[in-house]
């Protein structure tokens, strides 16, 4: 089970956080601090894996982008590196050669794209068409209800 | 009326529509409405856009900071005044702010007000901000439930999804146990998007609340039926977290699970997906859902674990997977990986086993290196079973210690040392010592006590061996451990003349070396003692290897450069010290330099080197009769391994408790036997002075040559471990020279009245074994009151035959030797030395071999580990040091005084959790000297699986003051409880 996931710039910045366990938020600010800088400090030849307290840290770089997943001890960090992987692709194929400005602008829509693809830490759907399907789906319920709003503003309906 | 009126309004003609006017065109029309829909859409890509840019326009922190409180404040007051319509912009926003560090807390509520909103967009963004503000710790995360509730009823499955989620990423016990029903009837559902989510949701309950998963039990049966690969991933993922954490449900789960049994289910799914074909929605570069097939085979490991036949049916599979699978891409390797970990942890054939090591040893050569470290981390898992498989990709792993990554590195180490075995040594030591020189600094300690470790159990001469010390101690410079020093020192000691010459003209050569002596001070310490020692040998023994050796004086202006660096260490110019007062009997002109040496430490400022520097002088002067017998050649000292094989070895306190017992015998010789009272740093100063007492009030009279007989008997009687006398105690080996040089000393002056003290046979031998025995708890004090005992009552038969001198060899003749001129009267002073020994709890081998526990419990110098430190308060040190024993854990107090005052009535009390039983032994003193030390002993059984803290209370009196510190602590190393250590 996936611990939790950040997402971080070059420059230690957070972008989107995911805590499938239950951290006070100070425990939380202190992980991600401590993470982010070990990281960051590790160079590029270095595996993507680092055991961390009773944990494993999985990361990887995509363009400016951290991509740090903490699991349990008998998870298959390789398959980690899968997951993020997907996870990149979802991203890409949703915003079209997603860049880090996308995930700052519209972070509500990488943490809903996010929880289309895990639960709990867990993986609940593998086929990336059905990750979107539900996701763009949810995005036109939107759209909807604001157009039904407006019409509703201006005395339409 | 115009009934289409309503519908479509804008596209009817002019003419037919009634409300047509010029002024509301189709341009304006589309103005307003977008207006509107900016206005009330939620991502507010406006608004929400504008904060975000305006943040990130920010040049400083402090004008960050600005612009969020301004934020900040302006949402506050939106909230404030229940403003509904914003409501969902604006947590948009705060959760924004809440990433980037700022405290969010207040927007909680209205988080748990737009999951109430009958909107979709409202929920969205609520349950959103839910998962990232609600704290289980906070009782406000409970008046989410309500509203998941009502929302897994929802009609609309994306609502009852994001209910799901939210559930499935924050539920807490109380949560969990609330809403278990709800998701159960939800596994059940028909749309697939529902019911994987409600499965993962499951997972999440079990985790939190493992009673719960009864209810989730008969839901669970369909799961692997079903074609949905979500259905299935979830399904497995759920069944192995029940099976993984009750073993009732493994069985229910092997029997019964529906249709048909759970593991030939899981091989067919497993096959249909290696076998069927191309699915585009499910491929990932080649391979038909990893994701899926890495599920499957960890929930085979887990079902095959321990299991004949359920191995037997997924062996085929297995070899199909492991040779079937793609590897050029991550994801092949991926499902290797996982398959390999199922191959290892089953009962699977040998056949199949060789494949996974062999996949493994393919691993640690591809370019991945991310691959490569999971293939040392497995196969570091497995060495331990499939050892000769592991053997076999040696070389490939040796190569490993090459990789420009840092935990890669480590983890070849590891391995390596765990693949050295007789055959291999030479080799192996060779390319770790290669690795060795380079190795970063936090390597070389643990590499350089494993390769000695290494060395003492495998190594083929002792002159390969005594050649891969030296190494190590070159390569490894001030990193490696005080064992490593002391264990060296053994092996040179223990070796032939030959050898001794031999290794003590290397380390003369190495010493030449620039820089060797600030950078290599373990390689100092070991030289400059090997030269004392063996002096004689290296300087005018037979010269084979052609050696060129020093001049006298070259040799003292070496000594002299090491004594007057600042840069060499207080213990480094102990050794140099002694070395070289042992030199002075060895050389034959420069007895003078020595002399004038040692001399100028006698105002030294280090205290330590000071007495030193005054001692030896003594025995320049008045006492220059008794040097040669006093500085005689050590025994030779028997390895002991079972201490350095624990890496807690005899030798660490070696290094720092043999000068204060030769100070303290000094100190004790020149004053009469009595003044240790305010002797120095270490327990050893108590002990020595019970010992000198001892020695000072037996009053006895002349044993003479009847009891060097006595002793060489039972000498004998240890080697032969005779019965009638195994219960002799015996003085550890690798302080001979401590007691050596302590009798020495005291010889000096108290030989004239001490005499014979343990005459006789093994008639009386019962009383220290009984001590060491029976009373496990032997703490100093206990040894204080047996020995006053003793002291008091009959000496004689209490000590008889109970205590030897470890010899082998010719070392009681040498030891005799050692006393020179001073006649056989001394040779009974070794036992009480040995008694002396046992009481430092230095109780070495033999003592073991008799009574291990016993040997492990006479320990008052605490066992090296990791130090605790419990309280460091105006020169008063607390510290522990634990030890796990098989029923409990051992934790050894120490307190010293490094302030000038004498603490009086020194008492600790500690206090731990119901869930443990704490017993305290008796410490070893209520008194701190200035420098003084107190040691404890305390036992801790645990009876269920909490961590332990332990809280402590210190009392002293303090000038008449009576004196109280509390403390807490923990941080102990985890114990398991002593049921569940089967």
């Amino acid at each position: 089970m996936m611990l939790f996931m950040l997402l971080f710039s070059r420059q230690g910045k957070l972008r989107l956080q995911k805590w499938y366990m239950a951290y006070p938020d100070k425990v939380k600010k202190k992980i991600t601090r401590e993470l982010v800088t070990t990281i960051l400090a590790r160079k590029p030849k270095m595996c993507s894996f680092l055991e961390w307290k009773d944990c494993k840290i999985v990361y990887k770089r995509y363009a400016s982008l951290y991509f740090c997943c903490a699991i349990e001890q008998n998870d298959n960090e390789l398959l980690t590196l899968e997951i993020i992987h997907r996870y990149v692709e979802l991203l890409d194929k949703y915003f079209g050669s997603v860049c880090e400005l996308d995930i700052i602008f519209n972070f509500e829509k990488a943490y809903f794209i996010l929880d289309e693809l895990l639960i709990g830490g867990e993986i609940q759907e593998t086929s990336k068409k059905n990750v979107l399907k539900a996701i763009a789906s949810q995005d036109l319920l939107q759209e909807d209800e604001a157009v039904e709003g407006t019409l509703r503003d201006i005395g339409l309906l | 009326m115009y009934p289409y009126y309503e519908q479509d309004w804008s596209v009817l003609p002019p003419e037919n529509n009634r409300r047509f006017n010029p002024a509301f065109n189709m341009a304006t029309i589309r103005q307003a409405f977008t207006e509107a829909v900016e206005r009330v859409r939620m991502p507010t890509p406006t608004r929400l856009r504008d904060l975000i840019r305006q943040i990130r326009a920010a040049r400083t922190a402090a004008e960050e900071r600005a612009v969020v409180n301004k934020e900040c404040a302006y949402i506050r007051s939106t909230f404030r005044e229940e403003d509904s319509v914003w409501r969902c912009r604006n947590i948009a926003k705060l959760l924004y702010i809440h990433m980037l560090g700022y405290p969010a807390h207040f927007g909680q509520l209205e988080c748990l007000k737009l999951t109430a909103s009958t909107r979709f967009t409202d929920k969205r963004i609520g349950y959103l901000g839910a998962m990232l503000l609600l704290d289980e710790r906070q009782d406000v995360h409970l008046l989410i439930t309500n509203c998941l509730k009502n929302d897994l009823n929802s009609s609309t499955q994306f609502v009852v999804g994001l209910a799901l989620c939210t559930l499935g990423a924050i539920a807490s016990p109380e949560m969990a146990r609330d809403l278990a029903s709800e998701v159960e009837r939800l596994m059940k559902s028909p749309n697939t998007y529902i019911r994987k989510k409600a499965t993962l949701c499951a997972f999440r309950v079990i985790r939190r609340v493992p009673e719960l998963m009864e209810i989730f039990l008969p839901a669970t049966r369909s799961l692997l039926s079903e074609k949905n690969h979500g259905i299935l991933i979830t399904g497995v993922t759920l069944i192995t977290e029940m099976c993984e954490n009750s073993s009732d449900t493994l069985m229910h789960f092997k029997k019964d699970s529906g249709n048909r049994e759970i593991v030939p289910n899981l091989v067919r799914i497993l096959k249909n997906l290696i076998l069927g074909g191309y699915s585009p929605e499910h491929d990932v570069s080649g391979v038909s859902d990893p994701f899926l097939q890495v599920k499957i085979l960890r929930l085979l490991r887990i079902l095959g674990h321990n299991d004949p036949d359920a191995s037997e049916a997924m062996n085929d599979i297995l070899a199909q997977v492991a040779t079937n699978t793609e590897t050029s891409k991550n994801v092949g390797n991926t499902i290797l990986y996982e398959t390999v970990l199922s191959i290892m942890d089953i009962r699977s054939e040998g056949g199949l086993r060789v494949l996974a090591v062999n996949i493994l040893g393919r691993f640690l050569l591809n370019s991945d290196k991310n691959i490569r470290y999971v293939a040392l981390n497995t196969l570091l898992r497995t060495v331990h079973a499939d050892t000769s498989a592991v053997q076999r990709h040696r070389t490939t792993i040796l190569e490993c210690l090459k990789d420009p990554d840092v935990s890669i590195r480590r983890r070849a180490m590891e391995l390596s040392f765990a693949l050295i075995n007789a055959q291999n040594i030479r080799t192996m030591t060779k390319e770790l010592l290669l690795f060795l020189e380079k190795a970063d600094a936090e390597f070389k300690a643990q590499c350089s006590s494993g390769m000695i470790l290494a060395a003492e159990r495998y190594s083929p001469t002792t002159r390969w061996h005594l050649d891969t010390q030296l190494s190590v101690l070159i390569a490894a410079g001030n990193y490696v451990r005080d064992d490593v020093v002391s264990s060296t020192i053994q092996l040179v000691s223990s070796s032939p003349v030959p050898e001794q010459t031999y290794i003590t003209n290397r380390f003369w050569e190495s010493l030449q070396v620039a820089n060797h002596c600030e950078d290599k001070q373990p390689l100092l310490q070991v030289a400059v003692w090997a030269i004392g020692e063996y002096g004689d040998l290296f300087m005018y023994g037979a010269n084979e290897d052609e050696f060129e050796r020093p001049t006298e004086s070259d040799l003292i202006a070496v000594y002299h450069k090491f004594l007057t660096s600042a840069q060499v260490s207080t213990t480094s110019k102990q050794y140099a010290l002694v070395s070289l007062a042992k030199l002075s009997t060895r050389l034959q002109q420069c007895v003078e330099e020595i002399q004038a040496l040692i001399t100028s430490f006698g105002s030294h400022l280090n205290v330590d080197l000071q007495q030193r520097g005054v001692e030896f002088t003594q025995l320049f002067g008045h006492y220059k009769h008794l040097r040669p017998p006093l500085l005689e050649k050590m025994p030779a000292m028997q390895i002991s391994r079972i201490s350095s094989q624990n890496g807690e070895s005899g030798g660490g306190s070696f290094d720092d408790n043999s000068p204060d017992v030769i100070e303290n015998g000094v100190e004790g010789g020149g004053s009469g036997g009595h003044p240790l009272i305010e002797s120095n740093m270490n327990t050893l100063g108590d002990n020595t002075n019970i010992l000198l007492d001892l020695l000072g009030s037996t009053d006895l009279s002349a044993g003479g040559a009847g009891d060097l007989v006595a002793a060489t008997d039972l000498s004998n009687a240890v080697h032969k471990k005779n019965s009638r006398n195994a219960n002799d105690v015996a003085a550890p080996v690798s302080n001979n020279q401590d007691l050596l040089d302590l009798l020495d000393l005291d010889l000096s002056t108290t030989s004239s009245t001490t005499t014979g003290a343990p005459a006789g046979g093994g008639g009386g031998g019962g009383g220290i074994l009984a001590l060491a025995g029976d009373n496990n708890q032997s703490s100093v004090a206990n040894m204080n009151n047996m020995l006053g005992g003793l002291d008091l009552g009959g000496f004689g038969s209490g000590l008889d035959g109970s205590v030897s001198i470890p010899t082998n060899g010719n070392d009681l003749a040498s030891m005799l030797g050692g006393l020179g001129g001073i006649s056989a009267t001394s040779a009974p002073l070794a036992a009480p030395a040995a008694v002396g020994n046992l009481i430092e709890g230095h109780a070495g081998n033999l003592l073991g071999d008799l009574n291990p526990t016993a040997a492990s419990n006479n320990v008052l110098v605490p066992p090296q580990g990791p130090r605790l430190t419990a309280l460091d308060k105006d020169g008063l040190l607390v510290q522990f040091v634990s030890v796990r024993g098989n029923d409990c854990m051992r934790i050894y107090m120490t307190t010293t005084n490094s302030s000038d005052n004498t603490l009086e009535q020194y008492l600790l009390k500690a206090a731990v959790q119901k869930s443990f039983q704490l017993q305290m032994l008796t410490p070893s003193g209520s008194v701190l000297p200035p420098g003084g030390v107190i040691t404890q002993e305390m036992r801790v059984v645990a009876t269920s699986n909490a961590t332990l803290r332990m809280r402590l209370r210190i009392q002293y009196v303090l000038d008449g003051q009576q004196q109280v510190e509390q403390t807490e602590v923990s941080g102990f190393p985890e114990q398991q409880p002593s049921a569940a250590e089967e």
